[in-house]
């Protein structure tokens, strides 16, 4: 029976994990709070893309579902703003079943189809109904209380809430991929003909991991608008469900591990990594590095470069890195086979 | 009456616009089983070249159309044979989310080439319309119309009667077959991206005037011509061209007689068509049932 990941691994991420805070600045504390809601983010985006071999160029406005959920919770209802993580991911989780139930009844491109369409029919849905959602204007929340008594800065008591989400969130993704239904997902991605004549209801499998996916995406959701602290209709572009899918490509679609590389790679690539990649082509050749649609095609280009020179992503490099040497294996070696994007 | 009439004329604009972008996905999925998702963005970024082309917008001229249409069409082959060709032997999804990665490059090339503000882009149809038993017929509306449907039907006679249409309806057919009888299928794949760039100019050219120009213009149209293709049967070119005029036309007869549906709404109204025909019809109304084998 395979385990549920590696015990080495959680504990050197969770030593990692504790240790940040005392390291670093608090600015970047809050930084590495939103990794640690990405993570969950690219986790349920790799449960539908990577393990079950469907795009989704949407899931942003999962996310979406999931911060509108909590902010309308803790503003309209006041309802305390922990207790809504939940829900913003039940909520989330629903309509992507809801959305799945007849976009994944076929095989082919529908299911990346209608998602394209989501986020901006979200938007418009956001803008139609704004006695409920704010309209244009959005919502602001309330600063996120440090609970128990503990005083501690907001972006501190943000960090521990999110990452202690994340690693629940974690060890749950190992646990849905292993075994029979992690068996039916990854069959449904290789070969539908073949899952179907194995007695596999491909729709069915599709929908739950869509349903999966979403509920993760809902519970990052409402961890983001947490930390913001506002939610309106241009915080969850279609740009963000691209730049998710950026994140499970260069994690490493199919691992989950990989995603923690995805996680950092999204949060630092619009603030920090982007404009410092283009600072060094700009030293070469003239260019702005400020200016608008810069980021955009840094990523684009990025995703094109990974796709070419390591379609397994970082985890597959770091697989490449650690197994034996080509000269040591026999041919049929298991661990020759690297899925990468199926 | 006059309203219907008019809603109709502006819907079958719209519809035509739809249709001839569902109708560029169309050819590639065809020939490659991939959806092109930056098939708007390559649509926008020539529709960016076209204006550059008019002194940034300022009069149109049909000799900068048909340029653009040159550069779309070598753009679009040459897309094709250096980006998307190296992935040929990758698998569907590596070729989609090549498309995607095309997707964000354009669009950001755009914004920071051109700027992301709006641009005015010239029509080159007069404003002014004609009146038919009290109808106001919009010029701009005909006109959009007119130009798309001549292209549709260009390319309908190179694919029923010219040898190269054929061998590209052959190869899209059976690659394997095509490639043994002589046809050499990797350029004609190139040809399929050039028309339907080109066709995606055309588009974008004509829906420019009316919605401005701007790096996010084709997003909401190329969702259209998803639930246009899909409603058509997203294996049938007749079928994309009906779907993108029924699409327009439903969606502006809801916006004109159902009033909870407002613009906002256009998008989601949409969507929930989409998922419909898959939930009744998925197949679409001219595609075939395709039966697998298990």
């Amino acid at each position: 029976m395979r385990r549920l990941g590696n015990p080495i691994a959680f504990a050197v991420l969770l030593v990692a994990v504790v240790a940040a805070p005392f390291l670093v600045s608090n600015y970047r504390t809050y930084q590495l709070a939103f990794v640690g809601l990405y993570l969950v983010a690219l986790l349920g985006l790799n449960i539908l893309t990577g393990f079950t071999g469907q795009i989704s160029i949407g899931h942003g406005a999962f996310m979406g579902i999931g911060a509108y959920t909590t902010t309308i919770l803790v503003v309209d209802h006041g309802v305390r703003d922990l207790w809504t993580i939940p829900v913003g991911g039940v909520v989330a989780g629903l309509v992507g079943i809801a959305f799945g139930i007849p976009a994944t009844r076929f095989a082919g491109p529908y299911l990346a189809l209608a998602t394209f369409a989501i986020p901006l029919a979200f938007i418009g849905l956001l803008k139609r109904f704004p006695h409920f959602t704010g309209g244009n204007v959005g919502k602001n929340l309330p600063q996120l209380r440090p609970e128990f008594g503990w005083s501690t800065s907001p972006s501190i008591w943000f960090y521990v809430v999110c990452w202690v989400v994340a690693l629940v969130m974690l060890p749950l993704a190992f646990f849905v991929v292993r075994g029979r239904f992690g068996r039916a997902m990854r069959s449904v991605r290789d070969s539908e003909i073949a899952a179907t004549a194995n007695g596999i209801s491909t729709a069915a499998v599709k929908t739950a991991a869509f349903g999966i996916s979403a509920f993760y995406c809902g519970v990052a959701g409402s961890l983001y608008a947490i930390g913001i602290t506002y939610v309106n209709p241009d915080t969850f572009p279609i740009d963000l469900s691209i730049l998710l899918l950026v994140g499970i490509v260069l994690g490493g679609a199919g691992s989950l591990w990989g995603m923690l590389f995805g996680a950092l790679f999204v949060e630092f690539i619009r603030i920090s990594w982007g404009p410092a990649l283009l600072n060094l082509f700009s030293r070469v050749h003239h260019i702005d590095t400020h200016a608008p649609g810069s980021g955009l095609v840094v990523y684009g280009v990025v995703l094109l470069l990974v796709l070419y020179a390591a379609p397994s992503g970082a985890a597959g490099l770091v697989r490449g890195v650690t197994r034996r040497p080509a000269f040591l294996r026999r041919k049929d070696d298991p661990s020759l086979s690297d899925p990468g994007l199926v | 009456m006059q309203t219907f009439f008019q809603t109709l004329t502006t819907g079958l604009s719209d519809g035509a616009i739809f249709g001839s972008l569902a109708l560029a996905l169309v050819l590639i999925y065809k020939a490659t089983e991939v959806i092109n998702f930056a098939q708007g963005e390559m649509a926008m970024f020539t529709t960016y070249i076209a204006w550059a082309l008019m002194g940034h917008g300022s009069t149109f001229h049909w000799w900068a159309f048909f340029a653009t249409l040159g550069i779309a069409f070598g753009g679009g082959a040459l897309l094709q044979q250096t980006v998307i060709r190296p992935l040929e032997r990758a698998s569907v999804l590596t070729a989609v989310m090549a498309t995607i990665a095309l997707l964000v490059i354009l669009n950001g090339l755009a914004a920071w080439i051109w700027s992301p503000q709006l641009q005015f882009f010239p029509s080159p149809f007069p404003t002014s319309s004609w009146v038919v038993g009290g109808v106001h017929i919009s010029k701009q509306d005909v006109g959009t119309f007119g130009v798309v449907m001549a292209c549709v039907l260009v390319l309908w006679l190179f694919f029923r009667f010219t040898k190269l249409g054929l061998a590209m309806r052959a190869g899209a057919l059976n690659p394997d077959a095509a490639r043994l009888m002589g046809v050499r299928t990797s350029w004609l794949l190139a040809l399929g991206w050039g028309f339907a760039a080109a066709l995606g100019a055309v588009s974008g050219m004509m829906v420019a005037p009316t919605v401005f120009l701007t790096p996010n213009m084709m997003q909401a149209i190329l969702i259209y011509a998803f639930a246009a293709a899909v409603l058509g049967g997203l294996e049938s070119p007749v079928g994309a061209v009906v779907g993108g005029l029924g699409l327009g036309v439903l969606l502006n007869m809801l916006g004109q007689y159902v009033h909870p549906v407002t613009s906002e709404l256009r998008l989601p109204v949409a969507l929930g068509l989409l998922l419909v025909v898959l939930l009744i019809r998925p197949a679409g109304l001219f595609g075939r049932v395709v039966v697998r084998r298990v």
